[in-house]
């Protein structure tokens, strides 16, 4: 079980360090991002406050989408998804591998380019890193997990790059809300108490789009 | 598989049932029920409006039930019904997303405000397009059933937790929530409401039918295609 595991994760991990295609595309998207939002708005110090949480989100969601897009679609080339369906183990595996590897690629383009937004708009950031951070972690892994189980639910059809935008989004909706809320409140500069709730939303919503992918693979992953 | 392809009688009854229905409903709705004393004949909306918001929720909850009986059992049956009913749902569903900002604009001097129930029907809507999306894709028919009937049962779950989390999000806004109708509602109003949220009801069964009667057909022409693709 772990060793397939293992294998998936390390098979990916090394496909990026070969190519750097996920993790360049979604670096450079979100460093476009930045420079766009800074030419569509006026923004002095307060206004700052109030729509960077925005702005990473979105930043983050959109970039993400680059990424997922391609971790299945990958594998349609030299017919490398037969090869994965062979794998000695659960087919679950294959899902709770790719997510992790995704969570890997996503979660060091965050490392550059949340800290990137603060610099580039000159912004003091006065909140809690922590805080931020796990915030940022918590909302990512429950985006991935449900990002991760549609794309390879949309990597069936041909049309895939367009399917996964439209069938992700909504769904994602309450994470999304829970995510910009709670690092509103941190970028006001507030503890842990001012957003515990959205913060126990978004762990509610992580666990349940972990549990109901990991029971619903099967199907998705049928030939 | 093709049994039910034939409408037959129980068709024709629910049709004359439905017809019959609708038309006391339209009565109920314009002639014997009073106009609201401030909203005036535009409050008449409502009963069109809350019936489809009734309707459009009942087909999804059948998405959601078919969609799990689906992967169970594998029958083509409930595949066929679960695509009619998200069909009508959706379609009920852009009713509901009409008509509420008509009467809202009326009611409250606004098209349209972030509150949880308006928000939630709105993703609502989004879910089953991209349900729809899915089941318009490029797939064989067994794909396409399977992936559409887990994105059926992902989509109703996320249905609440879109709902307590915009619930959540507006209650520190504006604490002041817009209540449809309330508490007071006049009898004859709350009677007509009532018959028409039943009249609605058959309304969505008789459009199943139909909708089934279609898939079933649009099944068999499918059959026919690839035979004579074969045969040549």
């Amino acid at each position: 079980m772990l060793s397939a595991l293992k294998a998936i994760i390390g098979k990916d991990i090394i496909m990026e360090f070969k190519t750097k295609q996920m993790t360049s595309a979604m670096l450079i998207f979100s460093g476009l991002v930045i420079v766009i939002f800074s030419f569509a708005f006026d923004l002095s110090m307060d206004v700052l406050q109030k729509v960077l949480p925005g702005m990473i989100w979105v930043a983050l969601i959109f970039s993400s989408i680059l990424g997922l897009n391609r971790s299945f679609t990958m594998e349609k080339s030299n017919d490398c998804m037969q090869g994965l369906l062979l794998i000695p183990s659960d087919r679950t595996m294959i899902f709770l591998g790719k997510f992790i590897s995704n969570l890997i690629f996503v979660l060091l383009t965050q490392i550059v380019i949340v800290p990137g937004f603060f610099i580039l708009f000159d912004y003091r950031f006065q909140g809690s890193v922590a805080l931020l951070s796990l915030v940022l972690l918590v909302g990512t892994i429950g985006f991935i997990a449900i990002g991760t189980f549609l794309a390879a639910l949309a990597s069936n059809s041909r049309m895939s790059d367009m399917l996964l935008p439209i069938i992700l989004f909504p769904v994602s909706v309450p994470l999304i809300i829970a995510g910009v809320q709670s690092t509103s409140f941190i970028f006001q500069g507030q503890g842990f108490e001012a957003f515990s709730s959205w913060l126990y939303l978004m762990i509610v919503f992580d666990v349940i789009f972990l549990v109901i992918p990991y029971m619903l693979f099967d199907y998705v992953m049928e030939v | 598989m093709n049994q039910s392809i034939s409408l037959g009688n129980w068709h024709k009854i629910l049709g004359w049932i439905t017809f019959v229905l609708v038309s006391v409903s339209l009565y109920f709705i314009f002639i014997y029920t009073p106009e609201d004393v401030r909203l005036g004949v535009v409050q008449k909306i409502f009963y069109f409006h809350v019936a489809s918001a009734w309707l459009a929720f009942f087909a999804f909850f059948v998405v959601f039930v078919t969609s799990i009986i689906f992967l169970l059992k594998r029958s083509r049956v409930y595949d066929v019904i679960a695509v009619a009913s998200a069909e009508i749902g959706v379609l009920f569903t852009t009713i509901v997303l009409t008509t509420g900002p008509i009467w809202g604009r009326s009611s409250w001097n606004a098209w349209w405000s972030w509150e949880p129930r308006l928000t939630t029907t709105l993703i609502l809507w989004f879910i089953y397009i991209a349900y729809i999306m899915i089941r318009v894709s490029d797939m064989e028919w067994e794909k396409k059933a399977r992936l559409s009937a887990v994105f059926g049962i992902i989509g109703f779950i996320d249905v609440p937790i879109v709902f307590f989390s915009i619930k959540w999000w507006n209650s520190k806004l504006h604490p002041t929530v817009i209540k449809e109708g309330g508490g007071g509602l006049a009898p004859e109003m709350l009677f007509t409401l009532i018959l028409s949220v039943i009249t609605f009801t058959f309304l969505y069964f008789y459009l199943l039918q139909k909708g089934i009667a279609i898939g079933n057909m649009r099944n068999k022409v499918n059959e026919i295609k690839d035979k004579l693709k074969n045969a040549m």
